[in-house]
């Protein structure tokens, strides 16, 4: 371990803002782009499955119909 | 010789094969990563010159490197899209663009940050930084392209192109913009005969460099199942997987 | 033989759409009188700005000029037709460049006496320029048609054609521009007109066969 406490781990020599603020937009970027990649994946199945079930209730209602 | 590669170009099989990859790379990717940013974060010595500032090189080196390396992985999968005519790949292409996007802002950014109390100035007009930005705006081009066309097919296609078209000029524009401002630091890590940074770390370096790697591998397995099930979305075995 | 042809059809078409050229062209002077307007008429400030003014000038009425080169022909199948004919496209790519440049990169190496004058450059810088603007304006063409092919059939041009092809223009901005520097300084800049001369043949190798993909996947 580097640092003697965790308020010098903080403040990074005097640093701190900017490695904070490097890590901290890098932290952010990435989760956010799993999280997008993740939720897109998601609503397609989603939407496809919907629109899978509408179009098989549809049919049912076609040959009943018949 | 590639014949073993063949099952892989057909979308079910590797819908199938990144949904199997996909835990184990993103697990690996984010323990690496705070692995790696934890050790050089805190369990390292600081620069005699640079103090603790140094430490922004744990995540702007790796996601410089591998800023190149999604272009790299994005204009092979171009190239093969276009020379042997594989969807996927085409796929692929649109699936990597994104994160190489956002690695390129993550270098630009962190870029900055370390630049403003080195340099005293948020940006200054180093080569490898507008490089970086140049890479950046051949990133968007690729997005942007694919998203004019209404045809998805053909949006694939030409994206695929411009990424072929941006790697031949990449090497072009970044020696042009080394020639128009050689003031810039010398080259940290490629030197591995005499390396200039101290071994205690580079450990934690590397770590993170594999770290930023297999979560480029991650995303692009990611984003590539949800490619291909929106291209082959009228297919029975994606109507068969999704809606039963 | 073919080529001709397709030259002569392109010259016929340029006679008639005069604003497709002559726009550009007064695009091109009316930005560079802009500058002296915007950063005042003191002649050693316009002396230092000016290789990098003409050049960005240039760069961006070439890339107006850009817009529409291959957007009619594809309107009325003219390019699906010539897809279709089984025959090389690139003789029809090679006369397209070559109009592009005829009514773009030629006129602006005509202007740069004038350019020179509204500037207050010397014999020297105008020399440069002129050699800059011989060796660096066919490749603004043919990355020009290049930009202009892969976006043929996209909904939305306009501002996309921008992103994709300025990027592609900052090695030709960053040496022709040090060549005119460099001349104004009274320093050889043979190395830079070489360098742009090796970009043009590298260019004129790679690009038609770019430009004739790009035209069969936008109309397949």
């Amino acid at each position: 371990m580097h640092f003697q406490s965790f308020s010098e781990f903080l403040a990074m020599g005097g640093y701190g803002f900017f490695v904070w603020l490097s890590f901290g937009a890098t932290y952010l970027l990435l989760s956010g782009l799993i999280a997008a990649s993740v939720y897109q994946h998601k609503q397609f199945k989603q939407q496809l499955k919907a629109t899978i079930a509408r179009e098989q209730r549809v049919k049912q209602y076609q040959e009943q119909q018949v | 010789m590639f014949k073993w590669l063949d099952p892989y170009a057909k979308s079910e099989t590797l819908y199938h094969f990144c949904g199997k990859l996909l835990p184990y790379l993103m697990v690996s990717a984010l323990a690496l990563l705070l692995l790696g940013n934890i050790w050089g974060l805190a369990f390292t010595p600081a620069d005699y010159q640079q103090g603790d500032s140094y430490r922004i090189i744990h995540i702007h080196v790796p996601s410089a490197i591998m800023s190149m390396g999604a272009y790299a992985a994005m204009a092979s999968a171009a190239f093969v899209a276009l020379v042997w005519q594989i969807k996927v790949a085409h796929w692929a292409v649109l699936a990597i663009a994104p994160i190489g996007a956002i690695y390129t802002a993550i270098a630009l950014i962190t870029g900055m940050a370390w630049g403003k109390p080195m340099w005293g100035a948020w940006w200054v007009w180093d080569a490898r930084l507008t490089s970086e930005l140049i890479l950046l705006f051949l990133y968007l081009g690729v997005i942007a392209l694919n998203g004019a066309f209404s045809d998805r097919q053909v949006g694939a296609k030409v994206s695929s192109l411009l990424a072929l078209i941006g790697v031949i000029n990449l090497p072009i524009i970044h020696f042009s913009v080394e020639w128009w401002n050689t003031l810039h630091q010398g080259a940290t890590i490629t030197k591995f005969a005499k390396p200039s940074i101290d071994p205690s770390m580079l450990w934690p370096l590397l770590i993170s460099i594999l770290a930023f790697a297999v979560l480029l591998m991650a995303l692009t397995c990611l984003r590539l199942r949800t490619a291909i099930l929106v291209n082959e979305q009228h297919r029975p075995w994606v109507r068969k997987l999704v809606g039963g | 033989m073919v080529s001709l042809v397709f030259l002569q059809r392109e010259l016929r078409l340029l006679a008639r759409q005069k604003a497709d050229w002559l726009n550009p062209i007064l695009f091109f002077i009316i930005v560079l009188s802009l500058f002296p307007l915007g950063v005042g008429p003191e002649p050693n400030m316009l002396r230092i700005i000016a290789p990098g003014v003409i050049w960005i000038a240039a760069l961006l009425s070439v890339l107006l000029a850009a817009e529409r080169l291959f957007k009619d022909d594809y309107r009325n199948g003219v390019i699906e037709q010539l897809v279709a004919g089984r025959q090389s496209l690139l003789p029809f790519v090679l006369a397209k460049t070559f109009a592009n440049w005829l009514s773009t990169g030629l006129p602006l190496l005509v202007l740069s006496p004038v350019v020179a004058l509204l500037l207050g450059l010397g014999q020297a810088e105008l020399g440069a320029m002129a050699l800059t603007l011989l060796l660096g304006t066919p490749l603004l063409s043919l990355l020009s048609v290049l930009g202009s092919a892969l976006t043929m059939a996209a909904d939305k041009g306009g501002i996309l054609l921008a992103l994709l092809i300025l990027p592609l223009y900052i090695p030709l901005l960053i040496f022709a521009s040090s060549a005119i520097e460099a001349a104004s300084m009274g320093l050889g800049y043979q190395g830079q007109l070489a360098i742009l001369l090796a970009m043009l043949l590298l260019a004129l190798a790679l690009v038609p066969m770019a430009v004739t993909s790009a035209l069969r996947i936008n109309v397949s």
